[in-house]
């Protein structure tokens, strides 16, 4: 007590804030990315290290890594930012029509205006005619369609929807692990049950029904499960589920009641022979009204990966599919909440989905990077799986799309038991100390969820080549130093 | 029918703005006059909400010329371009992570950024200090009240966390609040003192609110939405003796500091107040300060720019709350560099800066211009009055509706104000917001509109407004 009578303590401390703020973990800017930034300070500082540079392979993002912009996205973007270069004849026609058109369907012909919550109504149709395009055909409502500001605002609005209940009623949310912890990030936020269903790591990271069903029969004992969420292609394993998988996680959701999310934002990123991505919306109108009329669907996109790789935009959007009116009209009310995605990125996405087409000025430039660089993403997810697999104690799958390798780890007793006593994860033991010693920031599995007893790292495949080469080839030396030394 | 229709009962009790009603009768109305439909005026004015560019305000062209460059990087060699735009692009280009805006910013904003918010913070407040590590950029101000409403919010039933909000507000916020599952309890602002913040009613909702719920913050609009109030540095000093007496968190919300209008009005922050009443308020309570890119001169909405000055937060909370931040992002690079320059915009001596002075300058003419017509207009108006303006982009005038409209508006289901602002559409075309959707006293009533506007059109408005007025107050007397 002071001499005024007030108390010290204050107001705001980890017992009076909401408890389900302490189960909130993201571990792909967890604490290893805390001694990363730490360790680029010190370097700075004139610290001498075994390294010169951290090389943050933690995190999906291909403009830090040095890939370039694709060229008429950020020409229409710099038009509609400073209209005045409409009027620059170095800008092409096709990249003038496109902002004439974006600015036109803005309040005040700016894009600093607020445009409706849902999403610039011009921006929602192109957007279903894209996917139109990408289903064959299959029609799409720009009504369904809710831009978002990235596609993580659109799942967690999403989640925030789904969950409800107490106890034995409230929500239960399937999710495939290792799973993309924004997920388990959320569902700890929202208090909703996560129930986990292991992908089967022998075989691709492949999912299996019967898994499915193992997990949801557990589940039902103690909560409600109303959802199913999957990634695919899947962060941070790679993998492309076949066209039968998706029909079976089709068939399971609309036998069960289920609700599916599924997170699409790496379609373009597919690299492997053989693999292809398939839409959960097409699969599933191509399945016939008995599923198509029924199951309910929810499909995420953005524009910070692909060929794009425009995170620092952040605009996405989601399509809902079979969504009862009455719950898409509290959707239409939980995204006015969070008044409106940022324009720019609405902007982006429009551009996305309405790229320059053969007869126009800008496509054989559009193309060519477009294609360079997914060329350079599968060539790399290539390498990385070839000199990962060289390594003894290390199993990666193929990365078969995605931006990622998530390889298993061999950890000896000592190892594990070292971690232990330090009260770290084993692979979170072992990716500090390949920080330290390399520069090499990873992300340890543990923060993605695994089997017990199994230890892995994700590792982004976006460094430049040559870089890439190094990082693999220093990845290969820590892992053998570490076996030695706690053989 | 669907299992969803079990939706989450804190989603379902978001109560969306009667203004929806509103906002689509106005849609129809212009698809009207566009079908050539004669109407009693020649076009819909909607002044709903606060943006700028919606009503043809120009956009700041420094800002928009760094940006452009910063999009598309082959601008730097452009004279298009001026060379001091260029040369900020260049930095803010040289801060982002692989030389592009592409690049997903750290947790807590691009560096540069941060620090020009942190100098802007500490001139503004004549030398406060500031950490750029205790400022946190996000998608607009918004955002980052959202997170602090999932730090606070908490508890069951009588324990359910309480915000003291002001009356009136703005719906956005409430809706927030109830997003969360937070209680809302509101404090009146007492109008005939030019809406001043009164303790004895910020302590009467204290008490009220106690054994229903568990207040823990107070939440401040300062300037005021849609008050148009400016704190006098007493009256801040009241309030956050008021909260470190009766242990609140403040969340104060400053996002409408560059929009003070005329000499006359200072804007003195919360933060520099609390560090100059020194010890022990200074170094104990606790306090989040919001701004964005949203209002002043530059109304860029869009860009989804803003950040939060957190002061004396406990670093064990700090940690969690960085969970927030890392898992939601710092926002878009595009509203950073909006902030960067709204931090450091040109100074005197810089090519741009006759250009971006006399931008700022006219617009903040209007706006005066504009609060001097209103008043004087408006005040001189039967039935209606006025409370000065001295920030904010709202006027929020109070309507002496006799008793007939009251009834009438009764039997109809329907707010009076909003009975009348429906008229006030119909009949004169022009989009305003009844009070009932800001919150006001019992038995008052409101219409709020927004004074950020080309002159001609402020005139227009008004010479509407006042008809209407009185055709209507004739048509109930």
């Amino acid at each position: 007590m002071t001499e005024n009578g007030y108390h010290h303590e204050r107001v705001l401390t980890v017992d009076t804030m909401n408890p389900r703020v302490k189960e909130v973990q993201y571990a792909v800017r967890g604490p290893i990315v805390l001694r990363a930034v730490q360790i680029e300070k010190e370097l700075k500082e004139g610290v001498k290290k075994p390294f010169t540079e951290v090389i943050k392979a933690n995190i999906g993002d291909c403009h830090a890594m040095g890939q370039r912009p694709v060229t008429f996205l950020r020409q229409v973007l710099a038009l509609c930012t400073y209209p005045e270069l409409l009027e620059d004849n170095k800008f092409p026609e096709d990249a003038k029509s496109r902002a004439r058109r974006i600015l036109q369907s803005c309040s005040g012909g700016s894009i600093g205006a607020y445009s409706a919550s849902q999403g610039i109504e011009v921006v929602r149709q192109d957007v279903a005619r894209y996917i139109e395009r990408r289903d064959g055909g299959i029609p799409c409502n720009p009504d369904n369609i809710y831009l978002s500001s990235g596609a993580s605002d659109a799942i967690v609005t999403m989640l925030k929807l789904l969950v409800s209940g107490e106890g034995p009623t409230r929500t239960g949310v399937m999710i495939t692990i290792p799973q993309y912890p924004l997920y388990s990030a959320t569902l700890a936020e929202l208090g909703a049950v996560q129930i986990n269903c292991y992908l089967n790591e022998e075989k691709c990271w492949s999912l299996d029904v019967n898994e499915l069903h193992r997990a949801l029969e557990a589940a039902r004992k103690h909560c409600t499960p109303r959802a199913l969420c999957i990634i695919n292609p899947g962060n941070p394993t790679g993998q492309v589920q076949s066209r039968e998988c998706i029909e079976d996680v089709i068939r399971f959701a609309a036998e069960e009641n289920l609700f599916l999310m599924a997170d699409e934002v790496y379609q373009d990123n597919v690299y492997a022979e053989g693999s292809k991505f398939h839409s959960f919306k097409k699969v599933l109108f191509e399945m016939g009204p008995e599923y198509s009329e029924k199951v309910e669907l929810a499909s995420f996109h953005s524009t910070s990966k692909c060929f794009m790789g425009e995170c620092g935009f952040r605009a996405g959007y989601v399509e809902v599919i079979n969504l009862d009116p009455e719950v898409k009209a509290q959707l239409t009310k939980l995204v006015s909440v969070r008044l409106c995605p940022p324009v720019p990125g609405q902007a982006l996405l429009d551009v996305v989905v309405n790229p320059p087409q053969p007869d126009e000025p800008s496509h054989a430039t559009f193309m060519e990077e477009r294609t360079t660089i997914l060329t350079r993403l599968a060539n790399k997810a290539k390498m990385t799986q070839e000199i990962l697999n060289q390594v003894p104690g290390i199993q990666c799958n193929p990365v078969q799309g995605a931006m990622y390798t998530f390889p298993r780890l061999n950890l000896s007793q000592r190892a594990i038991q070292e971690a232990k006593e330090k009260g770290q994860e084993p692979d979170m033991f072992y990716c500090m100390k390949l920080l330290e010693e390399t520069g090499i920031c990873l992300v340890p599995g543990s923060g993605f969820g695994q089997r017990e007893g199994t230890y892995h790292f994700r590792m982004t495949i976006l460094p430049p080549p040559e870089k890439l080469k190094i990082v693999l080839a220093k990845v290969k030396e820590f892992h053998q130093r570490f076996t030695e030394r706690y053989s | 029918m669907s299992f969803l229709r079990e939706i989450s009962p804190m989603v379902r009790s978001i109560h969306l703005p009667g203004q929806e009603v509103l906002m689509s009768r106005a849609a129809r109305i212009r698809t009207e006059l566009r079908q050539g439909i004669k109407k009693d005026f020649m076009e819909l004015i909607d002044l709903s909400s606060s943006d700028i560019h919606s009503r043809g305000i120009k956009p700041i062209s420094f800002l928009r010329q760094v940006m452009a460059a910063c999009c598309y990087p082959s601008l730097l060699h452009s004279d298009r371009i001026p060379a001091d735009a260029r040369e900020r692009a260049r930095s803010l280009l040289t801060d982002s992570n692989g030389g592009s805006i592409g690049s997903y910013p750290p947790t807590g904003g691009m560096a540069k950024v941060r620090r020009s918010v942190s100098d802007f913070i500490t001139r503004r407040d004549g030398g406060v200090p500031s950490i750029p590590e205790h400022i946190f950029l996000t998608t607009g101000s918004q955002q980052a009240l959202t997170i602090f409403l999932k730090l606070l919010v908490s508890g069951e039933g009588p324990l359910r966390t309480g915000v003291l909000v002001p009356v009136p507000s703005y719906s956005t916020f409430s809706m927030a609040l109830a997003n969360q599952g937070g209680v809302m309890v509101p404090y009146y602002l007492c109008e005939e003192q030019g809406w001043a913040l009164e303790m004895e009613e910020l302590q009467r909702a204290l008490q009220a609110a106690r054994g229903h719920c568990n207040p823990m913050a107070l939440y401040v609009i300062n300037p005021g939405n849609p008050s148009g109030l400016v704190q006098s540095r007493k009256s801040i000093e009241e309030v956050i003796r008021f909260a470190a007496q009766e242990r609140l968190f403040l969340l104060v919300d400053e996002v409408y500091q560059e929009t003070i209008h005329g000499e006359d009005t200072e804007f003195v922050s919360y933060k520099r107040v609390l560090f100059e009443m020194g010890s022990p308020y200074s170094s104990t309570v606790e306090l989040a300060s919001f701004h964005s890119v949203s209002k002043g001169t530059f109304g860029e909405y869009g860009m989804r720019g803003g950040y939060v000055e957190l002061v004396n937060l406990d670093p064990k909370v700090m940690e969690h709350a960085l969970t927030f931040f890392n898992r939601d992002g710092s926002g878009t690079v595009m509203g950073q560099i909006a902030l960067d320059i709204l931090a450091d915009p040109p100074q005197l001596g810089d090519p741009s800066y006759p250009l971006y002075s006399q931008e700022v300058q006219s617009i903040k003419n209007t706006l005066l211009s504009n609060v001097r017509r209103v008043h004087s207009v408006l005040n001189g108006v039967p039935g209606m009055s006025c409370q000065p303006i001295r920030g904010g982009l709202y006027a929020f005038v109070q309507l002496h509706l006799p008793q007939r409209v009251i009834e009438q508006a009764k039997e109809a289901g329907v707010e009076p104000d909003m009975m009348y602002c429906q008229r006030l559409l119909n009949e004169a075309g022009l989009c305003v917001v009844p009070g009932c959707e800001c919150g006001q006293r019992e038995g008052s009533y409101h219409i709020r509109f927004c004074i950020g506007v080309q002159e001609e059109i402020m005139e227009e408005v008004l010479q509407r407004l006042k008809s209407f007025h009185s055709h209507f107050m004739r048509e109930f007397s």
